[in-house]
């Protein structure tokens, strides 16, 4: 896996550590072996711990680069990890297909569900055809048809939400970008089967909350959920793009702060060294969480499902006045 | 039942009738650059005479226009905890939100009261754009709860006038939040079968065009007003080209199958009170 890491900024040491420890399994011989296997593993004890350090306390915009980082499990990673026989589904049935919401029914550990959420893409061709994640007004009129099935046919919804924003364009405008976002909001609100949303990567603002008015939000360790990106909010307050680690602390987006303040249910722990290092551990324990929420809410009657994230959003962001 | 004949009779005892200070300023208009004297432009209902462009109203104002004989209670909305970030950037939220209060005399950016229109009872929220641009924090979010259950518990329609930067960034996620409330405070009213008229004025934009804003029954624009999600430096930034002319206007929303109507000023309490009458005039079933 490591020579395939993208490594971020602050990971520099982790990086050389690595790096030696591959050119060192890469000249080894059988006769230098049995040194440099003992050298190889005091270096992986190493690693382990400078990744540990490292991990144990990033800051808010470190938050921002690992949640943003091209290794990351997307989408469409944990659709094919998670679910069994996924039929996409594609359109809004009214103007178009944006591939940067994907969804679709399928098979979660035998319970049918549809799954849905912002796909960003892996390449540079898969980038564009998915158009970066940034959803125009199809893709969340999509979201929304696709949760009006799901409701229709009584089966639970997981959104996964992992976008820098909704797309900012003129036939985005055009087409009514922020009728789309708010139906879709409201259209969270009306549905009477279980609906769970979690931020995997990043939570960009509106074009994250269209598709996470749920009963459950649950977010990923190192995954950042904001009002605007932290390069935004540098650029209008202190009017100055290179503030964006001040931003990014002053914001208060990370996944620990938003369950301190109650907006979100559970942080889903991330192995060591981050989601990008552990993808299909990260997926696996993603999976258990939501099947655990799933389970409890299946519980619940329509009514009380519609109520429950009623109730949840009123009492949301009435913080204690002392 | 009905919405119209069902609701609850608030008390109009505290009806206020405030005097704004005198305007004996000359104005100028921003759209032609004509001098208009205060007086006139505050009698044309800050419409200027020569071109028609609409200025801000401010929310009194808004209320008093809109009201019959601009009566009407200010509803209470609960106290929020303040700075919840403990924000800072080059100058800190507290100190943005003692001068926006000191200079407006309002708590936050809306404010909510119910009285009558057209003899009809009615909850009225206006947004106070003067109020760090209208943006919405927990207080905003709050507001427009509180006004939806009022309505709600009061039998009554809901008006919203929206003028608004997006979403309080110095309040961070809890401001992204009051998006996803204040779609459901519109929920509550829909439930009910109560009208939710949007009035949309210039601006509204971001997080508050994304929310309730977008979600009237009925969507009424003032002329020319800027009516977006995204801004237009942001767009120009991102595609490296000119915009259309017109772009994000109240015209090219109509245009583009967004508003309903796009409605004068003078002649905005007209229309909405024909649309109350016209919505709580259910058929009955039979006859």
């Amino acid at each position: 896996m490591a020579d395939k890491t993208i490594y971020l900024d602050f990971e520099e040491p982790i990086y050389k550590l690595d790096s030696k420890i591959q050119e060192l399994k890469s000249c080894c011989d059988d006769k230098l072996a049995k040194d440099f296997n003992k050298e190889i593993a005091n270096l992986e004890k190493k690693t382990k711990r400078l990744l540990e350090e490292t991990y144990a306390k990033l800051t808010p915009w470190q938050k921002v680069c690992v949640a943003r980082h091209a290794n990351r499990p997307h989408t469409i990673d944990y659709i094919n990890a998670l679910v069994d026989n996924f039929m996409p589904m594609a359109g809004d049935k009214l103007f178009g297909d944006d591939e940067a919401i994907i969804g679709g029914l399928g098979f979660f550990k035998g319970q049918s569900v549809m799954i849905l959420g912002h796909e960003k893409g892996h390449d540079l061709e898969s980038r564009i055809r998915h158009g970066f994640g940034m959803a125009k007004p199809e893709g969340y009129r999509k979201a929304k048809r696709l949760m009006e099935l799901a409701n229709h046919f009584g089966l639970p919804i997981i959104s996964l939400v992992d976008t820098a924003g909704a797309f900012p364009g003129i036939e985005g405008e055009e087409r009514g970008q922020a009728e789309a976002i708010a139906s879709c909001i409201m259209e969270g609100f009306k549905l009477e089967v279980p609906y769970i949303a979690v931020v995997i990567g990043e939570g960009g603002s509106g074009g994250a909350i269209a598709i996470a008015s749920a009963n459950r939000i649950l977010m990923l360790e190192h995954s950042i959920y904001s009002v605007i990106s932290p390069e935004g909010c540098a650029s209008i307050l202190w009017r100055d793009g290179a503030a964006v680690k001040k931003a990014a602390t002053a914001l208060h987006l990370t996944a620990q702060d938003l369950y301190k303040f109650g907006v979100i249910d559970e942080i889903i722990a991330e192995p060591l060294g981050g989601a990008h290092r552990f993808r299909e551990e990260t997926i696996r324990r993603t999976g258990d969480v939501i099947w655990r929420h799933l389970a409890e809410l299946k519980k619940m009657s329509s009514e009380e499902l519609a109520k429950n994230r009623e109730n949840k959003f009123l009492a949301m962001t009435r913080l204690e006045l002392k | 039942m009905n919405w119209l004949l069902d609701y609850v009779r608030p008390k109009l005892s505290v009806a206020k009738t405030e005097k704004d200070v005198p305007d004996n300023l000359w104005d100028k208009c921003p759209q032609c650059d004509a001098m208009v004297y205060g007086q006139e432009l505050a009698k044309n209902l800050y419409v200027c005479p020569h071109c028609g462009y609409h200025l801000y109203l401010r929310p009194r104002k808004r209320l008093n226009m809109l009201f019959d004989n601009g009566e009407y209670t200010y509803l209470e909305t609960p106290q929020v905890k303040e700075d919840p970030l403990n924000f800072r950037d080059t100058k800190d939220y507290r100190t943005k939100l003692r001068s926006a209060r000191e200079k407006t005399k309002f708590d936050d950016a809306f404010v909510a009261a119910y009285g009558k229109m057209g003899g009809h009872g009615v909850v009225i929220g206006v947004m106070n754009f003067n109020f760090i641009g209208g943006s919405m924090g927990v207080a905003v979010g709050e507001g427009i709860v509180r006004a939806a259950q009022f309505a709600v518990e009061h039998h009554m329609p809901l008006i919203l006038v929206t003028a608004s930067g997006g979403a309080r960034m110095q309040e961070g996620i809890l401001s992204l939040m009051q998006m996803a409330r204040t779609t459901l405070a519109i929920k509550l009213l829909k439930d009910q079968h109560l009208p939710y008229i949007a009035v949309l004025t210039n601006p509204t934009t971001g997080g508050v065009s994304a929310s309730f804003a977008m979600l009237g029954d009925i969507t009424i624009a003032e002329p020319d007003a800027l009516i977006a999600f995204a801004g237009a430096r942001v767009i120009k930034e991102t595609i490296k080209a000119d915009l259309p002319v017109g772009f994000q206007k109240a015209e090219y929303l109509k245009k583009h199958g967004m508003v309903d109507m796009i409605v004068n000023r003078k002649e905005l309490r007209e229309k909405l009170i024909c649309l109350l009458n016209l919505l709580g005039n259910a058929f009955v079933r039979g006859e």
